[in-house]
This record gives C-alpha cells, sequence and structure tokens, in this order.
C-alpha cells in the first residue's frame, strides 16, 4: 500500500487531465452538456477516491519524476508528483472540494444551455488538473507551470458568463493582477536556480538543511517569491481583483476563490517555509502585510451589501490570518487554518448560492426572514458562519487560536492585536449577513417577483444570440413561483458534507489537536492560557453587537456607521485602492504606451520617411542638372576645373 | 530512404509546384490549391522525416548534399542541417502547408499567388539548408523578393490612419497603404542584403578567395577587427529583417498589409532567417566578435522586447497588434542568442519555433476574421465570441502562448531565455525580459476581451457572422495542436536544438572566459 502512494497520487492528478482532454477535443460531447458534466463528475469522483487513499496512505516524503526539458549536463527541469503528508492533505481538500462543486453546479448551472454547461465542466476539470499539479509540485518549474494554469481557470471561470461586461472586465483583471505577482515569482525561481542550481524542492531543502545556500541575497529571491504568494492569495496591495471575481458563477467562487486556488500562495510559502526561514526579515513583513491585508479585507466586509462580496472579503482577511501565522514562523499553523478555512468556506459560499439562486439577486437587502422559507440552507450557514467566527466545537475555531497563539508567541505584539481585532469583526460581519438574509422581516415575494423580472430583463438585454436559457445576473428567481426554497438535492447533499466534514473535524480537533490534518508535528504551537477563552470572548462579542444591531436594532445600524467617520467613506471607497490601480494602468501604462506608439510612428518612422523622402526629391533636383545642352555640360567641366587649380593652388 | 536527397526533395518540391501551377493549372483554382498542398505536403513529410532521423547522438550536420556549382571560386551546392535547422525547416513545412490552407479563399488571380508564394518558400527552405555562403545568399534574396508583388497586389490597406499634425504632414508617404508598405519592405531588406553580401565577400577574400563553404570558413581564425566590423554588418544585415529596433519599422507595414498567407509565413518564418542568420553565419563565423558586441545584441533585444510590446498596446489595428508583437517576441530570440549560455540560446532558438507557430495561428485568424467582419479597427468590433467560438478559442490560445502561459511552446521560450539572461554577462536583461511579458498580458488580453469576450458590438455589419470552415479548421488545428504540444513536451524540440547550441557555445567558451579575466 505505502509504496502505491505515488501512483494513486498520480491517478487523482491524472483523472481531471483525462477529463479535459476528452472534452476540449471531444466537440460533440461537450455540446451535449449533461454527459459532459457527468464525464467530468465521474473523474473528479475517481480523483476523490484516490487522494484519499493517497492520503491515508502517505507517512514519508516520496516523489516521482520525470525529464521535462532536457540540457547537455542533465535535465534542466522535471516533472512529476512529491507526495508527503502536507501535500496529500491538501490533494484530499482540493479533490474533495471540486467534486462537491462540481454536482453542486449540476443544480446551479441547471438553466445553462447544452454548449455554455459543456465548457463549464472543461474549465473545471483544467482547474482540478492543474490545482493537483500544483498540489504535488516536486519542484519550482512544475509549481510555476501549475500556478499560471490555476491562473488561466480561473480567468476563464470568472469569465463565464462573457456577454456580461463586468465579466468580462473582472476576468481580465484578476488575470493581470495576478500575473503582475508572478512576475515577481518567476523572476524568484529564476534567481534561486541560479544561486543553488536545482528548482527541485526536495534537493533545495536538503541543501539548506545541510547549510550550503549562501545567504547573500537570499533574501531578495524569498521576498520576489512572496510576491508570486500575494498576487494569487490576495495580499495587499494586490487583494483588488479577489471581490471582483465574484463575477463569476457562485460555485466558481467556492472552490476557486475561497477554498483553493487563492490559498495556492500561503500553500507554497507552507512548502518553502524552511526556505523562508533563512530570511526572518522577509517573514516580518509577511507578518505585517498579513495582518493589515486581514484587518482592511474585515473591515470592507463590513459595509458590503452583496453577500457574495461579504464572503470574498472575508477570504481575504482570513488568508491574511494564514499569510501571518506563516509569517511568525510557523508556517504548519497557516496551513491548518488553510485547510479547515477551505472546508467550511467552500460551505459558506455554496450556502450563499443557495441563497441567490432562490431569490435571484446578490443584495443582502433583497433577503430577510429567510430561515422561514429555506431552513436546511440558513442552518447550514450559520454552522458555516459559526465556524469562521472561531466557536469551540465548529471548523475554525482550533486552527485560528492556534494562529493567533503563534503571532503571540512570535513577539509580533501588534500585529497579534490587528488579528484580535480582526476575529471581532469577523464575527460581526458574518452575523450581520446572518441576521440580514435569514431573520428580519420577510418582506420577500414581492421582491422575488422583482427580481424575476429585472432578471429576464437581463436575459432579453444580453441574450440575443446566447438562446433563451442564458441570464445576464448571477442567480435568477427559482422555478417561477417566486418564493424561495431550499435547493434541490443535487445542491443541498454537498452543503450538507462539507457542514458535517467541517463539524466533525473541528470538534475532533478541538478535542485532540491537529494532528488529523496535520500528522505528527514535532513542536506544536503553544499559546498562553488566557488566549483561547479572549478570543472566543472576543468572538461572541462581535456575534452580540451583530445581534443587537441588526437584530434586536437596540443599535442604530446607521448610527452605528455613521460613527466611523472617514472609515466608512474610506471603507466605501475600498480603500481607494482599485482606483490607484486603474490610475496606473490608464495614465502610466496607457499613457506610456501611446507615447512609445506615437515616437515609433512618427520620429523612428518619421526619420526614415523623411530620409526616403529626401532621396527621391534630392533625386528630382539632381536630374535638373542632366539638361542634355552641351553648352551646360562646358560651363560645369569649366567650373571643375577652376576649382581643382584653386585647390591645388591654395595648398602650395 | 537514406540514400534519398530529402534536404534537396524538401527545398525544391514547392518550387516545382510552383512551376506545375504556372503551366500545368490554368485558370482551375482548385488544382491550384491541390497542387500546392502536395508540394508542401511532400515538403512536410520529408521534414517530418528528416527531424525524426536526425541522430542527436553523433550531431554535427547530417544529410550533407553537395555539388560544386562554380570550381574556381569555390561555390559549391552543399546542402546539410543540424539540430537547429532541422527545427527550422520543420516550422517552414509547418506555417507554408497551414498557409496553403489558410489562402483557400483567395480570390484575385490565385494562380499567381500560390505560386509566388511557393517559390517564396523555396528560398526561406534554401537559406536554412546552405552551408555554402554564397549559395545561402541566393535563396536569401529569392526569400525576400517575391514578397513585394505579393504584398503589393494581393494586399490590404489599413483603415487606420496616421492622424493629427504629424499624421497630415506624412500623409504624402501614404503610410497605411499597400504600396507604401511594399515598397517599404522590399527596399528596407534589399538595404540589408547589401550588408550582408559586404560582409560575405569580406570574409571570402580574407580566407583566400578559395570557398565560399561554412565548414571550411569555420576552421579559420579572422582577425578580430575584421570580426567586429563584419559581425556588425551581418547583425545589421540579417538583424533587419529580424526587425531590431530601431530598424523595424518595415515589419509592422507589411505585416499589417500583407494577404493572411503572406503574413504567417513572413512573420512565422522570414524573420527566423533573420536570427538564424545572425546565429548561424555571425556567431558560427566570428567567435570574437561575438563575444565582444553581445553586450549590443542582447540590449537592443531587451528595447526590441519592451518597447515592441508597448508600441503594440497603442495600436487600434488588431494587424498592427500582432505586427508590433512579433517586435516584441524577435526581442526574446535576440536575447536569449546574446547570453551566450546553454539555456538562453536553446530558448532563443526555441522562440523561433515557438513565435514562428504563434504568430502564424495570429495571422491567420486575423485574416479570417477580416474575411468574416471586414474589419481591423479594434475598438469596432466586440462580443465575436458567441458567434465565432472557434475562431475565439484558437486566438486565445495564440494569446496565452504570446504572454508565455505554461503549456504552450511561448513559455518554454521565455523561460529558457530568461534562465540564460540571468546567468550571462548581464543579469539585468532578465528584467526587460519578464517585463516584457507582462505588457504582453494586458495587450493580449485587452484585444482579446475587446473583440471577442465584451458585449457585442452594435454595428448590424457584426450581426451574423460565421465561425471558421472546413479547410480553415485544418489551418487552425494545426497551428495550435503543435502549439501546444510543443508547450507540454519542450524536449522534442530542445533535444535537437541543444546538439547545434552546444558546440557553437564550446567555440566560443575560451573566449569568454578569457573576456572575464581581461
Amino acid at each position: 500500500m505505502m509504496a502505491d502512494v505515488t501512483a494513486l497520487a498520480l491517478v487523482a492528478l491524472l483523472l481531471p487531465a483525462v477529463s479535459f482532454l476528452i472534452l476540449a477535443v471531444v466537440v460533440p460531447l461537450r455540446r451535449l452538456g449533461r454527459p459532459a458534466a457527468y464525464v467530468s463528475l465521474l473523474c473528479a469522483g475517481g480523483a476523490l477516491a484516490a487522494a484519499a487513499l493517497a492520503w491515508r496512505g502517505a507517512a514519508e516524503r516520496s516523489r516521482l519524476v520525470w525529464d521535462w526539458i532536457p540540457a547537455e549536463a542533465g535535465p534542466l527541469a522535471t516533472i512529476g508528483v512529491l507526495v508527503d503528508h502536507d501535500s496529500t492533505s491538501m490533494l484530499l481538500l482540493v479533490a474533495l472540494v471540486a467534486f462537491l462543486v462540481q454536482l453542486y453546479s449540476i443544480g446551479y448551472l441547471s438553466d445553462e444551455l447544452p454548449y455554455a454547461l459543456g465548457r463549464y465542466y472543461t474549465y473545471q476539470s483544467l482547474f482540478a488538473f492543474s490545482m493537483m499539479a500544483l498540489v504535488l509540485a516536486p519542484n519550482f518549474v512544475q509549481l510555476f507551470i501549475a500556478w499560471e494554469l490555476v491562473g488561466l481557470s480561473s480567468y476563464l471561470l470568472i469569465g463565464f458568463w462573457y456577454h456580461k461586461p463586468a465579466a468580462a472586465r473582472a476576468a481580465v483583471k484578476a488575470f493581470w493582477t495576478t500575473k503582475l505577482g508572478d512576475v515577481g515569482l518567476l523572476i524568484g525561481i529564476v534567481m534561486l536556480w541560479r544561486h543553488t542550481g536545482t528548482f527541485d524542492l526536495t534537493e533545495l531543502q536538503a541543501m539548506v538543511n545541510s547549510g550550503t545556500v549562501a545567504a547573500a541575497g537570499l533574501s531578495v529571491m524569498t521576498f520576489c517569491i512572496y510576491l508570486g504568494a500575494v498576487g494569487k492569495s490576495a495580499q495587499f496591495p494586490l487583494h483588488i481583483w479577489l471581490p471582483d471575481a465574484m463575477e463569476g458563477p457562485t460555485p466558481v467562487s467556492a472552490l476557486i476563490h475561497a477554498a483553493t486556488m487563492v490559498t495556492a500562495g500561503v500553500y507554497l510559502l507552507h512548502r518553502t517555509s524552511w526556505l523562508f526561514a533563512l530570511t526572518p526579515e522577509v517573514l516580518a513583513i509577511v507578518v505585517w502585510i498579513g495582518a493589515l491585508t486581514a484587518l482592511l479585507a474585515a473591515v470592507l466586509a463590513c459595509v458590503q451589501d452583496d453577500i457574495k462580496r461579504v464572503l470574498a472579503y472575508s477570504t481575504v482577511s482570513q488568508l491574511g490570518y494564514m499569510m501571518a501565522a506563516i509569517g511568525a514562523g510557523f508556517s504548519a499553523a497557516g496551513f491548518f487554518h488553510l485547510l479547515t478555512h477551505g472546508l467550511f468556506k467552500a460551505l459558506l459560499f455554496l450556502g450563499a448560492g443557495a441563497v441567490i439562486h432562490a431569490v435571484g439577486s446578490n443584495d443582502l437587502s433583497r433577503m430577510g426572514g429567510l430561515v422561514k422559507r429555506m431552513p436546511q440552507t440558513a442552518v447550514l450557514f450559520i454552522i458555516g458562519s459559526l465556524a469562521l467566527a472561531g466557536i469551540p466545537f465548529f471548523g475554525g475555531f482550533l486552527s485560528k487560536e492556534d494562529v493567533l497563539g503563534t503571532v503571540w508567541e512570535g513577539g509580533h505584539v501588534v500585529p497579534f492585536a490587528i488579528l484580535m481585532l480582526v476575529a471581532f469583526l469577523t464575527a460581526f460581519y458574518m452575523f450581520r449577513v446572518v441576521f440580514l438574509a435569514f431573520f428580519g422581516a420577510e418582506a420577500l415575494v414581492a421582491h422575488a417577483h422583482a427580481a424575476a423580472a429585472s432578471s429576464a430583463d437581463h436575459a432579453s438585454a444580453h441574450g440575443a444570440g446566447h438562446g433563451p436559457g442564458s441570464h445576464g445576473s448571477d442567480g435568477h428567481a427559482a422555478g417561477g413561483h417566486g418564493i424561495p426554497h431550499d435547493p434541490p438535492a443535487v445542491m443541498r447533499l454537498p452543503l450538507w458534507i462539507l457542514a458535517v466534514l467541517s463539524t466533525m473535524t473541528g470538534a475532533y480537533v478541538t478535542v485532540s489537536g491537529p494532528e488529523l490534518f496535520l500528522g505528527h508535528l514535532e513542536h506544536e504551537p503553544t499559546s498562553p492560557a488566557w488566549l483561547m477563552p479572549a478570543a472566543v470572548a472576543v468572538a461572541g462579542a462581535g456575534i452580540a453587537l451583530a445581534w443587537l444591531t441588526y437584530q434586536r436594532a437596540v443599535l442604530d445600524a446607521e448610527r452605528l456607521a455613521s460613527s466611523m467617520g472617514v472609515l466608512r467613506t474610506a471603507a466605501l471607497a475600498k480603500f481607494w485602492m482599485d482606483d490607484a490601480f486603474e490610475a496606473v494602468y490608464y495614465r502610466v501604462f496607457l499613457g506610456f504606451s501611446r507615447m512609445v506608439g506615437w515616437l515609433d510612428r512618427y520620429i523612428v518612422d518619421g526619420v526614415l520617411n523623411v530620409v526616403s523622402e529626401w532621396t527621391v526629391v534630392g533625386g528630382d533636383k539632381l536630374r535638373a542638372m542632366q539638361t542634355g545642352r552641351a553648352q551646360d555640360y562646358v560651363v560645369a567641366v569649366g567650373a571643375g576645373l577652376l576649382a581643382m587649380l584653386i585647390w591645388i593652388g591654395w595648398g602650395r | 530512404m537514406s540514400g534519398l536527397p530529402f534536404l534537396s526533395i524538401i527545398t525544391w518540391a514547392p518550387f516545382v509546384s510552383a512551376v506545375v501551377i504556372m503551366f500545368c493549372a490554368r485558370h482551375r483554382p482548385l488544382l491550384v490549391r491541390w497542387t500546392a498542398t502536395i508540394g508542401t505536403g511532400i515538403s512536410l513529410l520529408a521534414s517530418l522525416w528528416v527531424y525524426w532521423a536526425y541522430d542527436r547522438v553523433s550531431a554535427g550536420f547530417q544529410f550533407q548534399e553537395t555539388f560544386a556549382l562554380v570550381p574556381s571560386l569555390g561555390i559549391s551546392y552543399f546542402l546539410a542541417l543540424d539540430g537547429m535547422s532541422a527545427l527550422m525547416v520543420l516550422l517552414t513545412s509547418i506555417i507554408i502547408f497551414a498557409g496553403v490552407f489558410a489562402s483557400w479563399t483567395v480570390k484575385q488571380r490565385s494562380q499567381e499567388f500560390y505560386a509566388l508564394l511557393l517559390i517564396l518558400v523555396t528560398g526561406v527552405y534554401g537559406v536554412f539548408v546552405s552551408l555554402d555562403l554564397f549559395v545561402l545568399f541566393l535563396f536569401y534574396e529569392i526569400a525576400v523578393l517575391p514578397m513585394y508583388l505579393l504584398i503589393g497586389i494581393w494586399g490590404s490597406s489599413g483603415e487606420v490612419r496616421p492622424q493629427g499634425i504629424f499624421g497630415r504632414a506624412m500623409g504624402w508617404t501614404g503610410v497605411g497603404t499597400k504600396e507604401y508598405a511594399a515598397m517599404k519592405l522590399t527596399l528596407y531588406l534589399l538595404f540589408g542584403s547589401a550588408f550582408i553580401l559586404v560582409g560575405i565577400l569580406a570574409l571570402f577574400v580574407a580566407a583566400g578567395s578559395r570557398t565560399f563553404s561554412f565548414l571550411e570558413l569555420q576552421s579559420i581564425r579572422f582577425d578580430p577587427s575584421l570580426q567586429s566590423w563584419v559581425f556588425l554588418a551581418f547583425y545589421v544585415g540579417f538583424g533587419i529583417l529580424a526587425a531590431i529596433w530601431p530598424l523595424h519599422t518595415w515589419s509592422p507595414d507589411g505585416h499589417a498589409s500583407a494577404p493572411t498567407a503572406v503574413s504567417m509565413l513572413h512573420a512565422g518564418v522570414l524573420m527566423k532567417l533573420g536570427a538564424y542568420g545572425v546565429v548561424r553565419v555571425g556567431m558560427g563565423l566570428l567567435p570574437e566578435a561575438t563575444v565582444q558586441w553581445a553586450w549590443l545584441v542582447g540590449l537592443i533585444g531587451c528595447i526590441n522586447i519592451v518597447y515592441g510590446a508597448l508600441s503594440a498596446m497603442a495600436q487600434t489595428d488588431l494587424k498592427y497588434v500582432i505586427a508590433y508583437s512579433s517586435v516584441s517576441h524577435m526581442g526574446v530570440v535576440m536575447l536569449g542568442a546574446a547570453t551566450l549560455t546553454e539555456h538562453g540560446l536553446n530558448g532563443s532558438v526555441f522562440q523561433m519555433f515557438a513565435h514562428g507557430i504563434m504568430t502564424g495561428l495570429f495571422f491567420a485568424l486575423v485574416g479570417l476574421v477580416y474575411e468574416k467582419a471586414h474589419s481591423r479597427a479594434i475598438l469596432k468590433m466586440g462580443g465575436f465570441g458567441t458567434m465565432m467560438p472557434g475562431i475565439a478559442t484558437a486566438f486565445t490560445i495564440g494569446g496565452l502562448s504570446s504572454l508565455g502561459l505554461p503549456a504552450t511552446a511561448g513559455f518554454v521560450a521565455e523561460f529558457l531565455t530568461f534562465l540564460g539572461a540571468w546567468s550571462s554577462a548581464h543579469p539585468w536583461w532578465l528584467f526587460p525580459g519578464v517585463f516584457g511579458a507582462f505588457i504582453t498580458s494586458l495587450y493580449v488580453l485587452r484585444v482579446t476581451r475587446y473583440i471577442f469576450w465584451g458585449p457585442k458590438s452594435d454595428d448590424p455589419h457584426f450581426a451574423h457572422l460565421p465561425d471558421a470552415q472546413g479547410t480553415e479548421w485544418a489551418a487552425l488545428g494545426i497551428l495550435v495542436f503543435v502549439l501546444v504540444l510543443f508547450g507540454v513536451a519542450p524536449g522534442l524540440a530542445i533535444g535537437p536544438i541543444d546538439t547545434a547550441t552546444v558546440p557553437l557555445l564550446e567555440r566560443l567558451a575560451p573566449l569568454m572566459s578569457a573576456a572575464r579575466t581581461r
């Protein structure tokens, strides 16, 4: 069994690739829609089984590589799989969420036209393959390849409804912003290769352990590698793409922009934590940026009225948490939080998807009192919210304490204080959503009709050429009768699985520690005894504040908000980050490119045209000398003779 | 099998079919096309065979064919190929084979069009397989001249003309018309070949006026000061064809005005002739000068990358965007060569191949879009993705390769070049390279979003546009397949390339270490 672990991992990796190839090449199958979905689902299920077996079997590190780029002195780069406890844990998470999301999507996207559905599952398979290739990457080259491919899948899936201008724009924005970070990653990888002579993670780790990696310049390299993680894991200031990425279908947001792809940066830093340990100055940056990101995003999450955007900012915020733990020097805590977060954030997103699906809108003000109409969804969503808030026995409890404890133990007092504040805000904004969406006044039926009408408008506005089944907004009024209800079983099942898994593992690790996720650790994160009660109290306070404000209306939400003054204005403007990037793009890049384009046309090419014109004109003028009259030539000869004589005389 | 003169077959098959087309297929358009398909098909099969049969272990120049043409001057018909030229021959075969399909719908004088195209290809093959500099130069001229007619007659004039005060002042030059572009391109390239001829003759004389053979000249150590200026002559001469800055302005105009297959062939293959010439003739024969001038070649390469990408971003005519992106990507080729490292050179040659396929694909697609929508103005078009999903998908794949996305050939080429740049004598070359790739992602995705993925254009002209059909799929399919295949399995190309670049570098190695100690 043990020896087969790499084979199992390989099976998990290749099944989605097979499904992608089939769907990409066999066009008729893809155009059928449903059958294409079943092919993809079947492969994802197989991958899940293989990943689960690999996870159970993985004890020691093993790897399997093939030559990829040859060179004179042995292969320059290899591809293959590197299997150990961390990579199989991550593999299992990816396979699980990918499978559940693909299952859920059958219900969620049931109104799509067949060819669009086929396209969706083609992209999904591509994503699953790329993400697994990233997780199992034995070296930096494969890691970078997969890294870019998940970026591509993300681009394709955000832009799935490409006839929506916002979606097309968001897709491009996501690609560009993460690509900006990838510029750093690529530079870092190239520099590190030159520095150490290898891309291979195992070899690198051995070199680091034996102390043969020179320290000079290493911090530049790790910082560059970190830049890649900043882009992919939406750290400040490159976080701007993630909220916009919510233009994609909600299951995509759950899979790519919450549970798996965006955590790739965290995973990368965890995978190479032994390298980063050599450059503490870079780790200090990681902590600070992480904490700052967590705070910024948590503040932004409090003012959003779009349920998906709240979750998106919450994801950014939690990624900041993970990064802070890694920066504090104990990356396992960050990785632990990554795994638990993956489960409950996918749950939250899919739950939000069920709500959007039923209500036909992302807008929190159109929801309310849903607990009566869709009780199961409400329960599931609250489970997810409790997990995110870090309430004991739920999914995110222990991992969050570990992160906080790690940052405290690392001696980062200010980031720790920030993260405690974030814990409070997190509980507040999540329960703000819970109370606004599921409790309170139920004035929905009329809204739902309005939403259905506007949705139909969208369809007719954008749908020309897409057929009757397409719709302009994410979500649509259910079933025509306009009354929200719990989603169909195909969507409910993944939700329940995620909720049960998240809660069971949460309860299990609350009792017995994180070995389940992390394997045996050489040293456990230690934290002071007051930390756990304090963190729980902070989270409780957040929930209480949300309850007082949005449920009991003891506090007026409007007054609470306006008491924040400038902060609120800034938060509503997203701290002007998007504007700043837009300005850089339009003013600097486009402006500069127009200038270069102008220079090229009128100066570089202009000189050429002028020279050619002079040649033509000059020839024209010189032609006038060839008059054909003997007198003219005699005069010229005479003048020339005279000039020569003078010149000779001058020389004397 | 091995007794057949494969290289001559590859080189002359298109020429023979051109002759057949001119004399036997008068006014029978379908016969013209099938003759062209068969001629280029023979070349393609033969190049695949040669590529496969090339012995990587013994390396060196294989499949040699030789007979004396002018013994008194040492001119001989001497064909052979090594790993680098084998790949270039394969590239040419793929592009022209796809190009024949892409120009299936040429209506005007299709007979002459195909004949000229095929003659041109014979010239291209000839350059890649000739080891006699005189014959190489002859083929080079054959490859350049038909271009004038092909662009002047079958080309198209752009919609976007120069504007503003400067634009009006330049109106008289005829910028943007096909006649202007054809004349500019031809004059520019002939200007360049004058330099090449001078360089070749200088080496011929310095070697005792007895041989033009590449292999014999290679064994002579020329005087460094002679090498120095001859290298510059080759660099400028061949470099013009590789669109080195600031001698690149023929390329956007020329490529934008040329008909589809000609743009494919020109940007896809002919520009590689320039880069190939610099590497094979310049670097191969003049080692001291190569080390001496590497800084210049690399610097200009960096300028090409960033400047070309920025210029591409500023364009509003689709064909100009692609043409400028070629300027940028040829910068990667020159940069890789200038690193004088194994990986850099491998990346350079791989980029020649990758860019050839990718830009061939791009021009094929632009041609299709133009044929259906009759527009090249990016800002006018929109939302074509729903009407022509196949074209949109192929364009996106080409674009992704262009910005260096892994699993396409573009990534491998750029990655190797970057590795080479950082380990060269001028590590900072890495940064313009990577930055250029980022700008590429900006303009490529911007164009893709405008034309294919955005909201639909209101223009009624664009209401019903068909997707690619029939033979057009063949052209697109071949190119996309090759682009992805070589991206996923780069070893297919790097193996043979390595056998050619390593000996080249071995000749340079002692000089480079000497330069470093100095």
